[in-house]
C-alpha cells in the first residue's frame, strides 16, 4: 500500500509537467497576439510601442525561455498578472470567481447523485420491467437534449412566459438593501434554474453507469448464493449488492472534482453567472494568455489530484485493495 | 433447419434490425442525409435570402418553422444546418478514431516503454476539461468550421485508443497472431492486417456515440458565437439569435433544439443497437 501510494505520488510529477507543455503549447500555436487584439483597432499605435508593449508582457523571448520563465513561476504558485486593462494577479482573479461556481456545483452535485443512484438502482432491480424502459428513454432523452437549448426553454418558460424567475445573474438590481432572509429567497430564486438544468445534465450518465454497475454486482455468484440460502430479496439488493455497486461512484466522484471548480462555460454565460466558466470565456475571447493558461493548468492538477484521491479512496475502500493484493 | 448459411454481417445485421430503437435511429439519420443534401429541392427559399417584409413571422402554411431577425425561412436554414452537423460529426470522430485507432494498436503491441509514454499522454490529455481546451484553441484561430472538426477530433481520440490497446492486449497472444509471425511477417502486417480487423467492433461503438457527442459540442460552440459563423446556418448559431429574440420568437429556439436532439438521440439508439448487435450476452 505505502508503495502504491509513494509510486502515485512521484508519477505526479511528470503527468503535471505534461499538462503544463501542453496547455503552453496550445496557446502559443495560435496566431494572433494579445498586442494585436488590443492596438488592431487603433492605426494610431506605432510598431515601435507595439515592440514596447510586447517586451512588456515578455513576448518578445523565445517560446522556450518564455515557457521556462512561466514554469518557474508556476513552481511559486506564480500564475503571472492579467493581460485584461486591469492587469492583477491571475489567482487574484480566480479565487473571487470560485465561491461562486464551487456552492452552485455542490448543490448540484449532491442533487445529481441523490436522484441518480436511487434511479439507477432501480432500474437495475427492475431490470427489463416497464420502469426499467421508462428510466432508459428518460436517459436517452436526457443524453441527446442540448443543456444549452433546456437552459434556453426553461428561461422562455419560466423567466418569460410565466415570469416565474429571474432568468440572470445571481442577485437582483438593488437586492443589497433587502432584509438578509429576502436577499437569501433573492439568491435562491435566482439560482434554481442553473442548478434544476446542470443536475439535469449529468442525471442521464451517472444512473445509467450506476445501473450497469448494479446490473453488474447482482449477476456475481455471492448474490445466487444469498439468494440461495433464502436472504430476503430486499436485504440481498440493499445489504449485500449495494455496498459494491456504490464502490466505483468513488472514482466518478472523484472526477466530478474539476467539474466543482471549473464550472461550466455554457451555463455561466447563459444565465450570467459570474462563475469560472465565465471567466474563461471572457479571457479566451480576450486573448488573456495568463487567464487562460492559469484556468487551464489549475483545472487539469485539479482533476489529476481528483482522480489521485478517488483511487486512493477505492483502495482504501476496498478491502480486497486494502490487504495488499492491488 | 434451415439450409441457409448466415456470414458474420447477416448476423449482425438481422440482430440489429430486430432491434427497433435502433432501427428508428438509423432510418432517421440516414433520411437526414438525403434530404440536407436535396435541400434546394425541399424547400423554395435560398437559406440566405434576406426579407426585410417578413421580419420575425411565426410558423405559418409558407414558413412551416417561421422566419428569423432579417426574414430568412427557418425552416430551410435547419435543413442546410444540417449539413455542418453532420459533416461535422463524420470528420470529427474520423479524425479521433484515425489517431486513437493507431496509438492504441502501437502502445497494445509494443507495450513497454512506448506503451507506458503514449498512455502517460492519454492520461495527461484526459485531465483538461475539453470544453475548456477546445474553447481555447478555436477561439485562438480564425473561425472555421475545418479547425471545430479538427480540434474536436484532436481532442476525443483518448477513448478510442485505450479500447483499442486492451484489444489489442487480448488479441496479441492468439494463436492466428502467432501463426502469422511464426510465418514471417512484419511487426506493421500483423498490426494492420491481423490484429486491426479483429479490434475494430468496440471502436465502431464508441465512433458512432462520439458523432453523437460531437455535433453536440459544435452546436455548443456555434451558440457560443466561435463555432460556424453566420450567414452560413448551423443549428448552433440559429439558437444563438433564439437566445436573442427569446421573448418574441420562440420558433427561432424551438427547432434547430429539436434538431439536434433528435440527431443526437438517433446516433447514440444506433450506436447501442450495434453495441448489442455485436455482443449477443448482452440481450
Amino acid at each position: 500500500m505505502a508503495n502504491y501510494l509513494i509510486k502515485r505520488i512521484l508519477m505526479l510529477f511528470p503527468l503535471l509537467i505534461g499538462i503544463t507543455l501542453i496547455t503552453f503549447t496550445v496557446i502559443h500555436l495560435a496566431p494572433g497576439e494579445p498586442v494585436e487584439m488590443q492596438t488592431a483597432m487603433s492605426p494610431k499605435v506605432s510598431a515601435e510601442s507595439r515592440a514596447r508593449l510586447r517586451e512588456f508582457y515578455g513576448l518578445d523571448k523565445p517560446l522556450h525561455v518564455q515557457y521556462g520563465m512561466w514554469l518557474s513561476n508556476l513552481a511559486r504558485l506564480d500564475f503571472g498578472h492579467s493581460f485584461a486593462p486591469d492587469n492583477r494577479p491571475v489567482l487574484d482573479k480566480i479565487k473571487e470567481r470560485i465561491p461562486v461556481t464551487i456552492s452552485l456545483n455542490v448543490i448540484a452535485l449532491i442533487l445529481e447523485f441523490g436522484l441518480a443512484l436511487p434511479i439507477g438502482i432501480m432500474a437495475a432491480v427492475h431490470r427489463d420491467t416497464l420502469i426499467d424502459r421508462g428510466i432508459s428513454v428518460f436517459v436517452f432523452v436526457g443524453f441527446a437534449v442540448p443543456t444549452f437549448w433546456l437552459a434556453l426553454l426553461c428561461m422562455y418558460f419560466f423567466g418569460v412566459k410565466l415570469s416565474w424567475l429571474p432568468i440572470s445573474g445571481i442577485h437582483s438590481l438593488g437586492s443589497e438593501t433587502l432584509p438578509p432572509l429576502e436577499r437569501f429567497w433573492d439568491l435562491a430564486k435566482h439560482l434554481i434554474l442553473p442548478i434544476s438544468i446542470a443536475t439535469f445534465g449529468s442525471l442521464a450518465g451517472l444512473s445509467r453507469y450506476m445501473r450497469s454497475t448494479m446490473l453488474e454486482v447482482l449477476s456475481q455468484d455471492y448474490i445466487t448464493t444469498a439468494r440461495a440460502k433464502g436472504v430476503k430479496e430486499r436485504v440481498v439488493i440493499y445489504r449485500h449488492a449495494l455496498k459494491n455497486a456504490l464502490l466505483p461512484v468513488i472514482t466518478l466522484l472523484g472526477f466530478s472534482l474539476p467539474a466543482l471548480i471549473g464550472g461550466s462555460v455554457i451555463f455561466e454565460t447563459i444565465f450570467s453567472i459570474p462563475g469560472m466558466g465565465q471567466l474563461f470565456y471572457q479571457g479566451v475571447m480576450a486573448r488573456d494568455y495568463p487567464l487562460v493558461m492559469g484556468i487551464l493548468v489549475i483545472g487539469a492538477g485539479l482533476t489529476l489530484i481528483g482522480n489521485l484521491l478517488a483511487d486512493l479512496c477505492y483502495a482504501f475502500a476496498d478491502p480486497r485493495i486494502r490487504h495488499g493484493r492491488g | 433447419m434451415s439450409a441457409e448459411i448466415k456470414g458474420p454481417f447477416q448476423e449482425f445485421w438481422q440482430r440489429f434490425m430486430e432491434n427497433r430503437f435502433a432501427a428508428a435511429g438509423l432510418v432517421i439519420i440516414l433520411a437526414l442525409f438525403l434530404v440536407s443534401l436535396a435541400a434546394q429541392f425541399i424547400t423554395p427559399y435560398h437559406p440566405d435570402a434576406i426579407d426585410a417584409w417578413h421580419v420575425l413571422l411565426p410558423p405559418s402554411a409558407d414558413h412551416w418553422f417561421g422566419t428569423d431577425e432579417l426574414g430568412r425561412d427557418v425552416f430551410t436554414r435547419v435543413l442546410y444546418g444540417a449539413r455542418v452537423s453532420l459533416k461535422v460529426g463524420f470528420v470529427a470522430v474520423g479524425i479521433a478514431v484515425l489517431i486513437g485507432t493507431v496509438v492504441g494498436l502501437f502502445a497494445g503491441f509494443y507495450g513497454g516503454w512506448i506503451d507506458s509514454l503514449l498512455m502517460r499522454v492519454v492520461d495527461i490529455m484526459l485531465c483538461f476539461p475539453t470544453f475548456f481546451l477546445i474553447l481555447a484553441v478555436i477561439a485562438m484561430l480564425e473561425p472555421s468550421i475545418w479547425y471545430i472538426m479538427v480540434i474536436i477530433g484532436l481532442t476525443g481520440w483518448m477513448g478510442v485508443a485505450r479500447l483499442v490497446r486492451a484489444e489489442v492486449l487480448s488479441l496479441k497472444s492468439r494463436d492466428f497472431v502467432q501463426a502469422a509471425r511464426v510465418l514471417g511477417a512484419s511487426d506493421l502486417r500483423i498490426i494492420f492486417r491481423h490484429i486491426l480487423p479483429n479490434a475494430l467492433s468496440p471502436v465502431l461503438v464508441s465512433a458512432t456515440l462520439g458523432v453523437a457527442g460531437a455535433i453536440l459540442t459544435e452546436s455548443a460552440l456555434s451558440f457560443l458565437g466561435i463555432g460556424v459563423q453566420p450567414p452560413t446556418p448551423s443549428w448552433g448559431n440559429i439558437l444563438t439569435s433564439g437566445k436573442d429574440y427569446i421573448e418574441f420568437a420562440w420558433w427561432l429556439s424551438l427547432f434547430p433544439g429539436v434538431a439536434i436532439l433528435v440527431t443526437v438521440l438517433s446516433y447514440n439508439l444506433v450506436g447501442e443497437g450495434i453495441r448489442d448487435a455485436l455482443d449477443p450476452r448482452r440481450q
